[in-house]
């Protein structure tokens, strides 16, 4: 008989054969991905997740019975009470006991459910908002730490050794057993020669001779540097610069905004925290909507609750700018903004929106991003929004503001590309 | 690792920790070998035991157990969906498996406690083993020198030609000759086994052949599709070197592998792979209730035998005790957790009684079964039984009507049309042969894989190929499926392909598939 272990074994040898079915199931896994990064919170969006695909194109085939025709018959356990001859109603439309053999792939569903890495998930997410690769990996990329030093440690490196502490600790324990010191020794090694030509023979000399045997076997079995004293210098790894960030999520919800609208809005705020969390350690997001009078609201709320209302862009700042005040001061945190909307504005409003932006918004925002928002490309053609005209000029005077115009995902990316190409512009 | 182990000092234990080590698993497996060879008489192929991590585990569940196996995208496809419950903790883990080669390799999980290992042990190594060497079925159609040779071919082989021809293509060729593979076995021996070496030479001689003797021009001049005169026959056969199949065949991937007119040879190769895997496993599909059975009995035998003489301490036989009972469950019918008879209940009590029948047999059982009551032989009657016997056979013979009370059994039906079932038996003096036979029929591969065969390939005409499905009690095809697989066939085949079903006893045409034209 052999025992082999086989832990060792290179890992994921299936890797492959799951690159395979990843890429067999694309299209549904897109699908799926879309849908379920609609669903879930924007903080969450980087998580990998169970989904559930659609079997179509993924089926296995192959000829087998359908329960439902012919003679059916078989053999049960656990009969309790029937009896020859007793007629038990057929469960709707036949199947039975016939129909668990039937399945194509033994599973029996129309839908297939797995979990994606986060990896995974990440990169089909953004793959479908058409992101170039370079950018696709800059947003992936998992943080860079640095090493610190943190106190000390019984194991480690040669290089890393802390010479200090280990002498402490050997001179200690020499100290504590007793270990005698190199002069005791020479001491004794003297007198003893000295007695040996004054005194030789004597009493003394012997008691003498004995001391200097027991303090040389003493040394002998006490080492002067014990692997126990040795102690390096212990290094934790720190994520690199800390520095926290806040997000203002602004967005129109008064009723002309639709779900389409809402949906391309979450999407974008969605891309844009994880920009923001590639950057900040620590990322907060405010939600602030807004019809004719603002509010900050929770992350449900915002997507998914209805108010009525007219529209004034301005109560929207100047609630982000009481946040601001009250929670965030500016020294301590960086601060990014985003709003989503259709373009629509109380004309009389418009001034308002300009001055407080210019005066007490982009001063202090890294960045103030703004998407408009269109159901189709029909509407992109005609005449500016009331909000657009507005906002234009300062897309041309400050680097750290922009507009865009979104009608389809994939119009999504291009806004960030200011964000984040050249390192130094924006930030 | 076959150093002599030694043994515990001042106990007879073969191990005290419920973690194990390789010095217990060696001292437990020799107790063990011990037991199975000396006192039980087992003829088994040499053991390797290889330790795994619970992803291993999974790996080799999504490759159908085989240690080596070629890939595509449905395994990855199984892989997934069973990681996903084994992390939400739906489904455990099977302890172990084992495959069918000699050195008969058991892979052992290394979360298993050492009574669990031990079990293990007894239940692979020696009972899976044992049943392997000596079956009939399997010693007639596996070669368990060859198999892991043969999978490094394949592998190796389909690597190979995803490099050359691009993963797309194979890919597509092996879907479709997954769809076929239940219909890619041989029910009957044909001829002489071919030894995977020169299955190997012989492939590399084709490709280098096929390479060599490239010419376009030839080709331009001479197409392969030109129109032949009618008494031409299987003329392109005839240019490969090869025999013409009779009709009908059964087996489809055989017969495509064969005759398909326009397919290269790599594809040929590819569906001949693909053959040899369903082959390779059909016996296992035929012996599930004895194999299981088998391997079952035999460690609990050896359990016991192994707590008997002090070597295994009563908390190590209550842990064994207690995965054996849950291996063995068999829920009832009305029962939430119910998915068919389990092979393992059913095995062991079968085997148990028999047992019981040759040393202990009441009347009945002499009535029943006056060849081995009261022999005295329980080993030497099992024994026959798993070297010559399938499911559906030992079910027919050896199902007792003790056995049948105890699952308290019963047997349904119902037509077409019947809005209800009819109990026609339970476990009672009328029911017995019926229940019994109705359960043998249940294992029996020819009733409940669809019979089809190829009956016409209209090779002078045009080239329609004509799968016939023999249905037994009216049980047609499922449509949709169906449509799935035949598109497949039709893809390899290169030219229609249909499907018609006809009654098995009167030729009575139940049903014709609408024709399926290549695609690609």
């Amino acid at each position: 008989m052999q025992i082999i272990d086989r832990r060792r074994n290179p890992q994921g040898k299936s890797l492959s054969n799951r690159q395979r079915f990843l890429r067999r199931a694309k299209r549904q896994i897109t699908e799926a991905v879309r849908e379920a990064s609609a669903q879930r919170r924007i903080r969450d969006v980087a998580d990998g997740e169970r989904i559930v695909i659609p079997t179509d194109g993924l089926a296995e085939p192959r000829f087998h019975h359908d329960p439902a025709t012919g003679h059916q018959e078989g053999v049960m356990p656990g009969n309790k009470k029937f009896h020859e001859g007793d007629r038990i109603p057929r469960p709707g439309g036949g199947g039975g006991e016939a129909g668990r053999e039937g399945s194509p792939d033994g599973d029996g569903a129309d839908a297939f459910g797995f979990v994606l890495s986060r990896d995974e998930f990440l990169d089909i997410f953004l793959e479908d908002l058409e992101l170039p690769d370079l950018m696709k990996k800059t947003v992936s990329r998992t943080e860079s730490t640095t090493p610190e030093r943190a106190g000390f440690a019984t194991s480690g490196a040669p290089a890393n050794i802390n010479l200090l502490r280990t002498m402490r600790n050997s001179l200690s324990r020499r100290i504590a057993l007793r270990r005698p010191s190199n002069e005791e020794l020479d001491a004794l090694r003297a007198e003893i020669a000295e007695l040996e030509r004054s005194e030789p023979g004597s009493r003394r000399l012997e008691e003498a001779r004995i001391r200097l045997a027991f303090l040389e076997r003493r040394t002998r079995e006490i080492p002067y540097l014990d692997p126990m004293d040795i102690r390096f210098n212990r290094f934790e790894a720190v994520p690199k610069p800390i520095t926290r960030a806040v997000m203002f999520c602004l967005m129109d919800v008064s009723g002309s905004m639709s779900e389409a609208m809402k949906d391309l809005a979450k999407r974008f705020f969605m891309l844009l925290y994880l920009f923001i969390q590639r950057r900040y350690r620590h990322v907060e997001i405010v939600f602030i909507r807004h019809t004719h009078k603002a509010e900050e609201v929770d992350e449900d709320t915002f997507f998914y609750s209805r108010e009525t209302g007219g529209t004034v862009v301005s109560t929207a700042l100047v609630e982000m700018r009481r946040v601001i005040a009250e929670r965030f001061p500016v020294s301590d945190w960086n601060i990014y903004a985003a709003q989503a909307s259709d373009g629509d504005n109380l004309t009389a409003d418009g001034p308002e929106v300009a001055a407080i932006l210019d005066r007490d918004i982009l001063p202090i925002t890294q960045y103030f991003a703004y998407v408009e928002v269109s159901g189709g490309v029909g509407e992109l053609l005609k005449t500016d929004s009331n909000l657009w005209r507005s906002y234009a000029p300062f897309a041309t005077t400050h680097a750290n503001f922009a507009a865009r115009r979104v009608a389809d995902r994939g119009d999504i990316y291009p806004v960030f590309r200011d964000l984040f190409t050249p390192e130094s512009q924006s930030v | 690792m076959c150093s002599a182990a030694t043994p515990l000092p001042d106990t007879p234990l073969l191990f005290a920790e419920a973690d194990w080590s390789y010095d217990a698993l060696q001292r437990a497996y020799d107790a063990i070998q011990e037991i199975a060879i000396g006192e039980l008489g087992l003829d088994v192929y040499p053991n390797q035991i290889e330790v795994i991590t619970a992803e291993q585990m999974l790996d080799a569940y999504a490759s159908i157990g085989m240690p080596l196996m070629y890939q595509h995208w449905s395994f990855g496809k199984h892989f997934a969906y069973n990681e996903m419950l084994y992390r939400k903790g739906a489904r455990g883990l099977a302890y172990e498996i084992v495959i069918n080669s000699s050195p008969c390799i058991s892979y052992i999980m290394e979360d298993n406690s050492m009574a669990m290992q031990a079990l293990v042990m007894a239940h692979a190594a020696f009972g899976h083993n044992h049943f392997f060497k000596n079956n009939n079925l399997f010693r007639q159609w596996t070669d368990a020198e060859a198999i892991l040779d043969y999978m490094q071919f394949a592998k190796a082989y389909i690597a190979r030609c995803e490099e050359r021809y691009g993963a797309r293509e194979v890919e597509r060729v092996l879907d479709a000759a997954h769809a076929l593979m239940d219909h890619g076995v041989n029910r009957y021996q044909r001829k002489r086994r071919v030894s995977p070496k020169s299955t190997e030479q012989r492939a590399r001689d084709r490709l280098r052949y096929a390479e060599q003797s490239y010419d376009d021009l030839w080709q331009r001049t001479n197409p392969l599709d030109t129109p032949r005169e009618p008494d031409a026959g299987w003329r392109e056969e005839d240019l490969r070197g090869m025999q013409p199949v009779p009709l009908p065949e059964e087996n489809l991937l055989y017969f495509l592998e064969k005759m398909a007119p326009k397919l290269a040879p790599w594809k040929r190769e590819v569906l001949r792979i693909v053959r040899q895997v369903a082959q390779y496993f059909y016996p296992q599909k035929q012996t599930k209730v004895m194999n299981e059975g088998c391997a079952t009995y035999v460690h609990y035998r050896i359990m016991n035998r192994l707590h008997e003489k002090g070597l295994l301490s009563d908390g190590g036989m209550l842990e064994f005790l207690h995965s054996h009972s849950s291996v063995i469950f068999q829920p009832d019918f009305d029962d939430k957790r119910y998915s068919g008879i389990n092979p393992y209940a059913l095995g062991f009590e079968m085997m148990t009684d028999i047992e019981r029948i040759c040393e202990r047999p009441t009347d009945e059982d002499r009535q029943w079964f006056p060849a081995i009551a009261g022999n005295g032989d329980a080993m030497g009657t099992l024994k026959d039984a798993w070297a010559n016997y399938r499911d559906e056979s030992f079910v027919l013979q050896f199902l007792s009507p003790t056995v049948m009370r105890r699952f308290k059994m019963f047997r349904l039906s119902a037509g077409e049309d019947d809005s209800d079932y009819v109990v026609e038996a339970i476990h009672n003096e009328r029911g017995y042969h019926k229940i019994r036979k109705s359960l043998a029929r249940r294992y029996d591969v020819a009733l409940t894989d669809p019979n089809i065969q190829v009956v016409e390939a209209n090779l002078d005409g045009d080239r329609t190929l004509v799968l016939r499905h023999e249905a037994i009690g009216g049980r047609l095809l499922d449509r949709d499926d169906a449509a799935a697989v035949l598109q497949h066939a039709a893809n390899l085949w290169g030219y229609p392909v249909a499907l018609e079903e006809v009654d098995a006893a009167s030729q009575a045409m139940l049903r014709e598939h609408d024709r399926v034209e290549p695609i690609g």
